[in-house]
């Protein structure tokens, strides 16, 4: 009993001095760290964190702004192909139907230019036809002329033609 | 790397050798000078755990190495008194002040006196404060030197335990919306404790949290906070708890919930303290079993040894998982305490139905 309370005697007794500098010791410390260590500390810890979690961030929406622009480059690229579907067909149409119209005009002054070649050889032929006439006529003219000349020079033969010719008109 | 990590092992089977050395040579000593009487276990362990006025290092008490520290006294008649641990070994001691059988001093004429003395203990405590102040001081210098840069070093080693501090404790058991208010007692209180349980298995350095008035202060301080930082809410259902009879209430109630607030911290002071006492205790019994086997037969003592020492060295393992696992206990119930002072009534509703 006695070892007992001689053991636990001395362990148990607080000493205030012992006490006092702890508290001294332990206030001093608590201070000092706060003020030059776990502020600092806390803060840079915060600090990181924030910062990872901020580029973990801007990563993803670096992600989604890249699938967005994919996506616009795909739309751009979908429309300049239509646009330049629409500018080939346009293009084909324009071509068509300027050769139709070059076509059409170039048959047309084609008909023009033979219809009015036709017309003056038409009157070409008509001129040279009365021509021809005209010099028929002067050539029966001067030939029926010369025939008269030739078969008015003798009496007898006078008398058979004109008898003859009588003979004809009579006959007519 | 090779280079340092064999460094390192060649310090600790040093210091190793020093504290078996130095146990079983002070517990051989004082075999020896007591040699009319046995050997006993009790007086010698109790001795190498209490404070003492010097810094014993090694060999017996008389004779050995030790440092002497500075004793402060003060008096009503004397007034006050400043001399080294070492003036009280004479006979007739120091300005009437002489050491007891227990070693306690006691002033001749038998007046009181207040005892401030700077001893074994209290250096320990300076000790291990300056260390915490360098280490966490340089640390958080290289927190500001490498800004938003990956941890290196000791750093990397620190933040864990600082990230598991303020996620894994504060976070959890005060709530997000306190929690950075009592960040920092939080993590002094936790590097404190684990710091100097660690010191204390440094052979001759005490475990200053094997001494009960270093646990008195810190739960202490816990005592006060938890005093001051109540809400109302809190208050409310330690004095008068709502939706209880009145008799109740003043009979059973309210004085069980004031013990409650007293018995808390008191119980994280015996926890803390008799842990880390009880670890150096049982060191010391296995160096004691040797001498007990010793007072037998000296083969015994010898034979014994090998036992003791096997024991010795799972002990200290063991004492290096307790070192944290009290450092964690004691800051988690801190924060668990001011967690329920600070709680705000969500449940109200619940209770009126």
């Amino acid at each position: 009993m006695k070892l007992g309370i001689l053991l636990l005697n001395p362990l148990l007794s607080p000493s205030y001095g012992l006490i006092v500098w702890t508290l001294f010791a332990f206030l001093i410390v608590l201070f000092l760290l706060k003020k030059f260590a776990w502020k600092p500390i806390l803060k840079s810890l915060q600090e990181r964190e924030d910062s990872i979690q901020s580029a973990i961030d801007t990563a993803k929406k670096a992600r989604e702004e890249m699938a967005s622009l994919k996506s616009d480059h795909e739309k751009i690229v979908a429309q300049a192909k239509t646009d330049r579907d629409t500018i080939l067909k346009e293009a084909r149409e324009i071509k068509d139907k300027m050769i139709a119209e070059a076509k059409g005009l170039a048959s047309k002054e084609g008909e023009r230019i033979i219809s009015s070649a036709r017309e003056s050889i038409q009157n070409e032929k008509m001129a040279a036809i009365t021509e021809l006439k005209n010099q028929v006529a002067t050539l029966s003219i001067e030939i029926a002329e010369k025939i008269l000349k030739q078969e008015l020079s003798e009496k007898d033969k006078q008398k058979t033609v004109i008898g003859n010719l009588l003979q004809e008109v009579k006959m007519n | 790397m090779k280079g340092r990590i064999s460094i390192f092992t060649l310090i600790f089977f040093f210091l190793g050798f020093i504290f078996f050395s130095n146990t079983i040579f002070a517990a051989d000593e004082s075999a020896k000078t007591d040699q009319s009487e046995k050997f006993n276990p009790g007086e010698f362990i109790i001795d190498h755990v209490t404070d003492k006025y010097e810094w014993h290092i090694i060999g017996p008490h008389e004779g050995g190495i030790s440092i002497p520290l500075p004793v402060i006294l003060y008096s009503n008649e004397q007034g006050l008194d400043v001399f080294l641990s070492s003036k009280l070994k004479n006979e007739e001691g120091y300005h009437g002040y002489k050491l007891n059988h227990e070693g306690h001093i006691e002033a001749e004429s038998g007046t009181s006196f207040y005892d401030f003395s700077i001893t074994k203990a209290v250096t320990a405590v300076f000790i291990t404060s300056i260390l915490i102040l360098l280490i966490f001081t340089l640390v958080a210098k290289t927190y500001t030197r490498r800004q938003g840069q990956a941890p290196k070093g000791f750093q990397s080693l620190i933040e864990p335990l600082i990230i598991f501090v303020r996620d894994d404790i504060a976070k959890q058991s005060i709530g997000v919306k306190h929690y950075q208010r009592f960040l920092p007692l939080l993590l002094t209180l936790f590097f404190f404790i684990w710091i100097s349980n660690f010191i204390g298995l440094i052979p001759s350095f005490p475990g200053i949290m094997g001494n009960i008035s270093v646990t008195f202060t810190l739960a202490t301080i816990v005592l006060v906070i938890t005093l001051f930082i109540g809400n109302k809410h809190y208050w409310q259902h330690i004095l008068w708890m709502p939706g209880v009879p009145a008799w109740v209430k003043i009979s059973l109630l309210t004085p069980i919930e004031i013990i409650g607030i007293i018995q808390r911290p008191f119980v994280l002071m015996i926890r803390l303290f008799a842990n880390i006492a009880a670890g150096h205790i049982v060191i010391l019994a296995f160096v004691c079993l040797i001498f007990i086997f010793g007072d037998k037969s000296e083969a015994g003592g010898w034979g014994f040894s090998p036992v003791s020492m096997a024991f010795e060295l799972f002990m200290n393992a063991m004492e290096l998982l307790v070192a944290f696992l009290q450092a964690f206990v004691f800051t988690l119930l801190t924060a668990m305490y001011i967690g329920s002072c600070l709680e705000e009534p969500h449940h109200a509703e619940e209770n009126h139905h």
